[in-house]
């Protein structure tokens, strides 16, 4: 019984995948590593937040230098159209799952610089796929663990062998929204 | 068998350090040729922050811009605010009305607030990059303090748009002159705690003296402004010696750089830089307090406190007089310089802003090759570079 169970492939397993598949959401919910991508203003609320008074590591999130060990992109500041091609290379080398977080106005639509700028890029979901949207010029860090606990109900409902659910989430004030999402699914 | 000396001169190896790293402080890259663990060449690549903001400048109107110079730097943006406003100021001449004086000592209040944050950040980054961790979270720590401040002054944690041009956009809260001094006495003795993690541990020292020494000669011909140039003894503040709002008044005490790493060390290193920011900070302290002696009391009608948007400025701005200006600032990376080009009409004619990171970026190429690659991190961090002044 227990080989049975524990053999993949076997159609009987389906129960033991799902205790382990929740076993492992539980583990990525409470470990997101996420990806120091910061490119201007936000990336400063975003050191803040992983700062003394919000500290972001009793989230057990712990910021990671290299994209190979990170879950978690927070894409803090402004893609210009120069460093959009190093942004979706660092998406690329994500390891699955992999979830992004878009912080801040510029990230989200290119923000203040969307109409007469030559060189921003008018939103990063142009470039890879958003799991939540966080509103903000910059967004405040309570906004930003908003947005965090958002995406952590988000990988909760995870499952290794499930369909993953792609509709963004929009922080707005408090409130849940769901938006269309313009980007493919990679 | 002995090896020849000759023999062990390798191939040589280029690195791309950047433009996500996370010691360049933001998207700088780097483009590193190196002989082994010895820097041989070393060239900037900027321009991945590159946000057009100077041409954006040409389609708003004067007042609109303010907002802007928020994100030109972010880490000083009253600073930023500040060299925008009294540009704009002196190319209005006597059509404005003078900024008044409680609107002044404001400003010198904030920016003086936002000069000590932003030194926090740079000493703290500075001390995370060589390894050591604790010091940037009290760092930090303080720095949400003057959020906290300038948060109940204007809305906004970072980018503030609080200076205006003509004064100030609101007045200060009834607290906040209890709040800053609080504030200041916490980082006094906050500052001493700090100095003794940090400032006096060899470690730290060893990695920074001797690091990317700068003579004053080199400094001047370089065009380093600010804590760079002033670490290498050169004695030069625009507060004072060019000073513009109630500056002239306030006697500045400008440290220099003197070999503070003592025999380990040489006169502008690494090091000096680091610690004339904390002096810096000390002194930046002083002018606080002293801009709240000097504040006037606030006045009994609210129509015309401090100027700015309260004031008819924003209407006689909409049509400068033509000509051209060139005023330069103190920011917490020296020299901030707005060179305004009007043409009478509403909207600018051009913008140009001369910041002090964009020339310290320069130098990289200059100071790297000969260093180890590890020394790379300490002369970013000690020149402070903050890549949206270099993009702009």
């Amino acid at each position: 019984m227990t080989d049975k169970a524990l053999s993949p492939g076997n159609g009987d397993d389906g129960v033991a995948l799902l205790a382990v598949d929740e076993f492992l959401a539980w583990g990525k919910e409470h470990s997101l590593f996420y990806l120091l991508f910061a490119t201007a203003c936000c990336g400063i609320e975003l050191m803040q937040t992983g700062g003394p008074r919000y500290d972001l590591d009793r989230l057990g999130m712990i910021p990671r230098a290299t994209p190979r060990q990170a879950d978690l992109m927070i894409v803090a500041g402004t893609i210009t159209h120069k460093m959009a091609s190093r942004a979706h290379l660092l998406y690329q080398q994500m390891a699955e799952p992999r979830w992004v977080v878009s912080m801040g106005s510029c990230a989200n639509s290119g923000g203040p610089f969307s109409k007469h700028s030559y060189s921003v890029l008018n939103g990063i979901d142009k470039l890879i796929p958003i799991d939540v949207y966080i509103p903000g010029c910059p967004p405040r860090p309570e906004a930003l663990i908003d947005g965090v606990m958002a995406l952590r109900h988000r990988v909760k409902k995870y499952r290794t062998a499930g369909i993953r659910d792609r509709d963004p989430h929009v922080v707005a004030g408090g409130d849940c929204e769901f938006g269309s999402h313009p980007g493919k699914d990679s | 068998m002995t090896i020849e000396a000759e023999t062990l001169d390798g191939e040589r190896m280029t690195l791309s350090m950047g433009p996500h790293h996370p010691s360049t402080h933001g998207v700088l890259r780097l483009i590193v040729e190196t002989d082994g663990e010895v820097i041989s060449r070393a060239v900037p690549d900027i321009g991945y922050l590159h946000r057009a903001i100077e041409k954006i400048g040409e389609k708003l109107e004067w007042a609109q811009f303010v907002p802007y110079t928020d994100r030109v730097d972010y880490v000083c943006a009253m600073n930023a605010n500040l060299a925008f406003c009294v540009a704009a100021e002196q190319l209005m001449g006597s059509a404005l009305a003078p900024v008044p004086r409680r609107g002044e000592c404001i400003r010198v209040l904030v920016a003086e607030l936002n000069r000590i944050s932003s030194h926090l950040v740079a000493v703290g980054v500075s001390a995370m990059d060589l390894g050591a961790f604790t010091p940037f979270l009290h760092g930090l720590a303080q720095r949400e303090t003057v959020n906290d401040i300038f948060e109940r002054l204007c809305g906004q944690r970072l980018t503030y748009n609080y200076i205006t041009i003509g004064g100030v956009a609101f007045d200060l809260h009834p607290t906040a002159v209890a709040e800053i001094g609080t504030f200041l006495d916490e980082l006094s003795r906050e500052m001493k705690r700090f100095s003794q993690l940090i400032t006096v541990n060899p470690i730290f020292r060893d990695r920074c003296a001797k690091v990317a020494t700068i003579s004053a000669a080199e400094a001047i011909a370089w065009g380093l402004v600010g804590p760079n140039l002033r670490g290498s003894g050169v004695d030069f503040d625009l507060r004072r010696d060019e000073p513009y709002g109630i500056y002239g008044e306030l006697d500045v005490q400008v440290p220099v750089g003197r070999n503070y790493a003592g025999r380990h060390g040489a006169l502008g290193d690494s090091y000096d830089r680091f610690v004339v920011r904390l002096l810096e900070i000390q002194e930046s302290i002083r002018l606080c307090r002293k801009a709240l002696e000097l504040l006037p009391p606030a006045a009994a009608k609210a129509d015309d406190p401090v100027g700015g948007w309260q004031s008819d400025a924003s209407k006689v701005l909409r049509k400068p007089p033509a000509g051209e200006i060139y005023v330069r600032t103190e920011a917490p990376r020296g020299e901030m310089g707005y060179h305004l080009v009007s043409d009478g009409s509403k909207m600018p004619y051009r913008i140009k802003i001369r910041t002090g990171s964009f020339a310290a970026v320069g130098m990289l190429e200059y100071l790297c090759p000969g260093l180890f690659m590890a020394d790379i991190v300490t002369v970013i961090g000690s020149l402070d570079i903050v890549l949206p002044e270099v993009d702009r």
